[in-house]
């Protein structure tokens, strides 16, 4: 399960302003920033906490290929990395979703992610790695989509750089799965 | 051709050149094609939905007919809980292109802005 982080919520709200800065301020790293800002979060929230939903699918499919036993070392090392980009995608929605005085999203049980998933269907490393390929696409187009939904541009920021790490592990599941890249420009979002 | 009608043509040019790019070409017909709209779900949606699992978002097997809120074993928002909406090709229409004018309060903040991506979704969400 993910690493929470505990915070007193109402002394944070009483010093907080522009929510969707402060998410952005915090996902960037700059928690510092978040100070001094306030306006309506729910919003805001609920965009975060369906983004910490797909970051949980994302990390608990990659646990379910790294278990199957059906990866290449070097494979196998690939998908570890890219769940530990999903893990700082998560820990970072989490502490942003909670500092904004929200719940995070919980994550579910990795039989309910199996079942969701149908990974008893996965028979091969190419089963795997397509799985993952078709997860990483439909969340760069999710994080690219939701962009519009934002009111700040700095929150539309880390939608796209949430966008550009999925993009990355999209391509090289790609490669490895021996696929051509996309042939045409502005295939991504649209 | 009037030297006033120039810059109107470079205008409609530059529209139709910027259509083209952005994948909003005049030339498109608005009809529906399921089998261009399982592809768009397949690099679109699956992020969340998927035909018969709840996952991030509720499965959609069925959903053409169904009253909003209502796919067996998904926790939905008290928005959609709470809406009376049933899912026809309009409703569904209207929902891809802004979901929360449609339904304020609810949880999905994506949106499919060309009008033939939301015919060919919905002529293939029909077919579930």
């Amino acid at each position: 399960m993910s690493n929470t982080i505990i915070t007193n919520r109402r002394s944070f709200l009483g010093t907080s302003g522009t929510l969707s800065a402060m998410a952005v301020a915090i996902l960037a790293g700059k928690e510092s920033l978040a100070q001094g800002m306030g306006g309506d979060m729910s919003k805001d929230v609920s965009i975060l906490n369906v983004a910490l939903g797909l970051e949980h699918e994302a990390i608990n499919a990659y646990q379910l290929g790294a278990g199957s036993g059906l990866l290449q070392k070097g494979v196998l090392d690939i998908a570890v990395l890219f769940q530990s980009h999903h893990k700082g995608h998560r820990d970072a929605l989490i502490a942003t979703i909670q500092k904004m005085g929200g719940t995070p999203v919980a994550e579910k049980s990795l039989n309910d992610y199996a079942k969701a998933l149908k990974a008893d269907t996965l028979k091969n490393q190419g089963d795997v790695l397509d799985l993952a390929a078709r997860l990483e696409l439909g969340a760069t187009n999710a994080y690219l989509g939701v962009i519009p939904a934002f009111g700040s541009k700095d929150l539309a920021k880390v939608a796209a750089r949430l966008a550009a790490d999925e993009t990355m592990h999209f391509a090289i599941l790609t490669h490895a799965l021996g696929r051509p890249l996309p042939t045409g420009a502005l295939s991504f979002g649209a | 051709m009037s030297a006033s009608g120039v810059p109107r043509l470079r205008g409609l040019a530059l529209g139709w050149a910027l259509a083209v790019v952005l994948g909003s070409s005049p030339a498109l017909a608005q009809t529906a094609s399921a089998e261009r709209g399982k592809s768009l779900y397949e690099s679109r949606c699956v992020a969340c939905h998927s035909v018969d699992a709840n996952r991030v978002g509720p499965l959609h097997r069925g959903v053409l007919g169904r009253r909003a809120g209502t796919a067996p074993g998904f926790a939905y928002s008290d928005a959609l809980r709470g809406s009376t909406l049933v899912w026809s090709r309009e409703t569904l229409q209207a929902w891809l292109k802004d979901p929360e004018a449609l339904i304020p309060g609810q949880q999905m903040g994506y949106q499919v802005e060309m009008l033939q991506d939301r015919l060919d979704l919905v002529a293939f969400l029909a077919t579930l």
